[in-house]
């Protein structure tokens, strides 16, 4: 499996950039020639990491967000939405369905959303370091009139 | 971004439009609890309808105003709700809050 495209990017962590960034990211994997509900789930999982890392990573203050993607020959997008904000001190109980750690208008369901969506997501993180978001999406591959 | 609000009898309508994030999401809650505070309905109406884009942020939106609703025994409809929408709705399980209808699916009621 190689490599055939790459993109990096930094944002701050404005509100702004959750539009911004998964508009850049659906374009990017648009190469894959991915359908309609593709392009939507991945849009939605790109939403989910970006409004994370600003929500809960930075809430102190704008930080940096630093988001790779790659794609692959066997049709697959692989993201990396990193940040260096407060860290997670449970993973596994941050990523249950309905958990959250602001109350009120919030659901707790990114994570959830993100799992549904993607074929695959990790995440790692560090308390006071920061947090990785790993995931990745095949796009199925679309039948061609005489290739 | 826009919220448009609708008012017949005891129904309030609110047309969503635009792309409903974190970003988005507070300006639209706002108008909405305006329009509820105002109008006291029985039922409230969310139309989806020409909303292109939503998040879990849009499902803390639904989640709230039925918490609101509550107190007050009216209840929530969701309208006009793209695939897209739908799909997230259902994940978090929202037809058990409130009246869930796909895009199409409403035959020309809550209009
Ligand atoms: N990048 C991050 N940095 C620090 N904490 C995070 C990060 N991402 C998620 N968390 C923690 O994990 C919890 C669950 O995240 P999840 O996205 O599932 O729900 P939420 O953000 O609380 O609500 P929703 O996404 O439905 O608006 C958060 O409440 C937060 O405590
Ligand atoms: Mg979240």
């Amino acid at each position: 499996m190689e490599t055939t495209n790459k993109f990096s990017m930094t944002v701050l962590s404005r509100s702004a950039n959750e539009s911004f960034v998964r508009a850049c990211v659906a374009a990017f994997a648009a190469q894959l020639d991915p359908t309609l509900e593709e392009i939507s789930d991945i849009k939605t999982a790109v939403s989910e990491a970006i409004t994370n890392c600003i929500v809960h990573a930075y809430k102190e203050g704008a930080g940096k967000i630093y988001i790779t993607g790659e794609l692959t020959d066997n049709n697959m997008l692989r993201l990396k939405i990193r940040d260096k904000g407060c860290g997670i001190e449970n993973i596994e109980k941050a990523m249950e369905p309905l958990f959250t750690t602001v109350g009120g208008e919030r659901a707790g369901l990114g994570f959830a959303v993100m799992q549904s969506f993607m074929d695959s997501v990790r995440v790692r993180s560090v308390k006071d370091k920061g947090t990785t978001v790993s995931m990745t999406k095949k796009i199925s591959p679309r039948f061609k009139l005489n290739g | 971004m826009s919220v448009e609000i609708n008012v017949t009898g005891e129904v309030v309508t609110a047309y969503l439009s635009g792309e409903l994030d974190h970003h988005t999401a507070k300006e639209m809650r706002e108008s909405i609890d305006l329009a509820v505070e105002l109008n006291m309905p029985t039922l409230l109406v969310l139309d989806f309808g020409n909303i292109s884009f939503m998040d879990s942020s849009g499902i803390g939106l639904v989640m709230g105003r039925y918490r609101n609703l509550l107190k007050t025994g009216a209840q929530l409809h969701i309208a006009n709700a793209p695939p897209q929408i739908y799909k997230v709705m259902r994940l978090a399980g929202l037809e058990r809050l409130a009246k869930l209808e796909r895009k199409g699916e409403n035959n020309g009621n809550n209009q």
